[in-house]
């Protein structure tokens, strides 16, 4: 799987009420909707401005808080291709993988990949390259079993074709 | 060598001897869901093409969130679960008003070595039954209902190691919170946090769930205390069986360990926009408050509302400051009630709400105005928490929040006479 766009850059700790605040996930199960809403505390018109294949990148812990999976669910709803972060916070991580958003690891890229950057990310090989800066940095490629679930596109694909865990 | 609780509770659970690092599928013993995380999952159930829920008798449903509900589209998706509940035979169902989701599961359902995961982050609180507990999200939720599994990499152990008698006035709250403050809100990440030490030894089972309530803070996958007398006390007096009770070995190999010496602590406060801004409260103390809230998951329970009551009693707070006391369950409430607790609340001006998770999460009850201050028992503080991004939470003990509540800006106290 590869996935190619511009980047966007956010800190350390972006925790799971200013990716999409508690207040609506209770209103709907309207993922566009709710995708509206989305990084609002930080950016109220990042919606509007984001664009399919986009990646973000973070700091450290990203993702902490709340288990709420409209987190990474709105995230894939804009077309978010994946996320690079220093660091993840587990829930978040695993909600990602089960909706079928990738996250990838590299405090490297996460250091040097400044906004508006065009990067790919070839997720079987652990490669990130920075096309405008010309760089390559590696990550350790997301386990086997992580990968299948990411491949069906997220936990309810999976499970619908395989009916059980095949780990 | 020997092992871990954390890796302990899996073997056990498993039937063979796992350790850190491994990759298992395991039976879940109890997976629970609140009317935030439910719909979601009820949904992706559906999709992935679910039919029956694996074991109905294993679910839990708690409707907590927006208790009672406070509009028509909130009022759809309670239905929902009510509805799914109902075709899927869940007995296990708790509607508006019967408690926050974690209290219900630790006075009613957990029990020692059980495998328990939740939709919901703070499921983390049930370690302190030496229960293996973590969150998850809903479509984790959803493969849950369905398959009666879930995969988990074994977790390595933060040992957290805790000597000392608390001072007067200052609680299980304040060791978190300076805990928390120490090892940073990601000091944690993918590991079980294990609470060990004499002052957790002698704390109440009350008290260690307030410990293990915000392992997720530190981003611990769980937060473990090993199973002791107080522990099967504390089941036994509501009508539970011992469990597993399950220790970890003396060789067992933890990832780190930190030693906390309490004996000298000060009351701590979290200052915003993350719960890892420890600080002594003396380095907030006169900060002008506008409301005090006396909840969450965190510190809803009897031994919170004994503490505030014995400090409020036969007082008023602050005419500036509203105080809303929300208990953790039904339970609770008329505990508190038969020991003339909610009197005091009442005469002391606090507003009291119904069990329920709506001031914590802003969902629909307490927002705070821009620019106002609130004092919270609750275990978040982050921007927008309680509904308005441009309000200041500051998390602190239920002792602060009493003696604060009475002087209208955040008091120490330590330093308080009754």
């Amino acid at each position: 799987m590869k996935v190619k766009g511009q980047a966007w850059k956010f800190g350390d700790d972006i925790n799971t009420d200013i990716i999409i605040s508690g207040k609506y996930k209770f209103k709907t199960l309207d993922m566009r909707e709710l995708a509206k809403h989305a990084m609002e505390a930080l950016d109220p018109k990042f919606s509007e401005k984001v664009k399919p294949g986009d990646i973000l990148v973070a700091g450290k812990n990203f993702g902490c808080g709340s288990s709420r999976e409209h987190a990474p669910r709105v995230l894939k709803e804009l077309g978010i291709g994946v996320i690079i972060a220093k660091s993840f916070a587990r829930i978040f991580y695993r909600n990602a993988v089960n909706v079928g958003l990738p996250v990838v690891e590299s405090p490297e890229a996460s250091a040097r990949i400044s906004e508006g950057d065009q990067v790919e990310v070839d997720l079987e090989k652990g490669l990130i390259r920075n096309l405008t800066k010309g760089e390559t940095y590696s990550f350790k490629p997301i386990p086997p079993a992580l990968m299948e679930i990411l491949r069906e596109g997220g936990l309810v694909e999976y499970l619908r074709k395989a009916g059980d865990y095949k780990l | 060598m020997g092992l871990t609780l954390a890796e302990k509770i899996l073997s056990e659970a498993l039937g063979r001897r796992v350790e850190a690092g491994d990759l298992i599928v395991v039976n879940v013993d109890l997976v629970m869901a609140h009317d935030g995380t439910a719909p979601l999952a009820i949904k992706s159930f559906r999709e992935m093409g679910g039919e029956r829920v694996k074991h109905p008798e294993r679910v839990v449903f708690v409707i907590d969130h927006i208790a009672p509900s406070s509009s028509e589209d909130v009022s759809k998706l309670h239905k929902l679960m009510r509805d799914f509940a109902s075709e899927q035979g869940i007995e296990n169902f708790y509607d508006v008003g019967e408690g926050v989701c974690h209290q219900l599961l630790a006075e009613r359902h957990v029990e020692p070595g059980m495998i328990v995961v939740g939709g919901d982050s703070h499921t983390c609180m049930h370690g302190a039954l030496g229960a293996f507990a973590t969150g998850v999200g809903s479509t984790e939720v959803a493969a849950v209902l369905k398959t009666g599994k879930i995969w988990f990499k074994v977790p390595e152990t933060l040992k957290i190691q805790v000597e000392g008698s608390l001072p007067p006035m200052v609680t299980p709250k304040d060791v978190i919170l300076h805990i928390i403050g120490e090892v940073k809100a990601d000091g944690a990440t993918y590991k079980a946090v294990e609470y060990g030490g004499e002052t957790v030894r002698q704390m109440s089972v009350e008290g260690r769930l307030t410990l293990s309530n915000m392992a997720v803070e530190m981003g611990g996958k769980t937060g473990l205390i090993e199973p002791d007398e107080k522990t099967l006390e504390y089941l036994k007096s509501r009508g539970r069986g011992p469990g597993k009770p399950l220790k970890g070995d003396r060789d067992a190999e933890h990832a780190e360990t930190l030693n906390f010496d309490v004996s000298r602590l000060e009351p701590q406060v979290a200052a915003p926009p993350t719960v890892d801004n420890v600080k002594p409260v003396s380095e907030v103390e006169g900060l002008e408050i506008d409301q005090v809230f006396l909840g969450s998951c965190t510190n809803a329970r009897l031994e919170d509302r004994r503490l505030a009551a014995s400090i409020l009693k036969g007082r008023k707070i602050h005419p500036r400051v509203r105080m809303l006391v929300v208990p953790a369950s039904r339970t609770v409430y008329l505990q508190a009630l038969r020991e003339g607790l909610v009197e005091v609340f009442l005469e002391a001006g606090c507003v009291l709400c119904n069990p329920g998770c709506g001031v914590c999460v802003g969902g629909h009850q307490g927002v705070p105005a821009p620019g106002e201050v609130v004092l919270s028992t609750s275990n978040r503080n982050f921007v927008g928490r309680m509904g308005c991004p441009e309000a200041d939470i500051y998390l602190a003990s239920p002792a602060t929040a009493a003696v604060s509540a009475l002087t209208g800006k955040i008091t120490n106290p330590a330093g308080w006479k009754p």
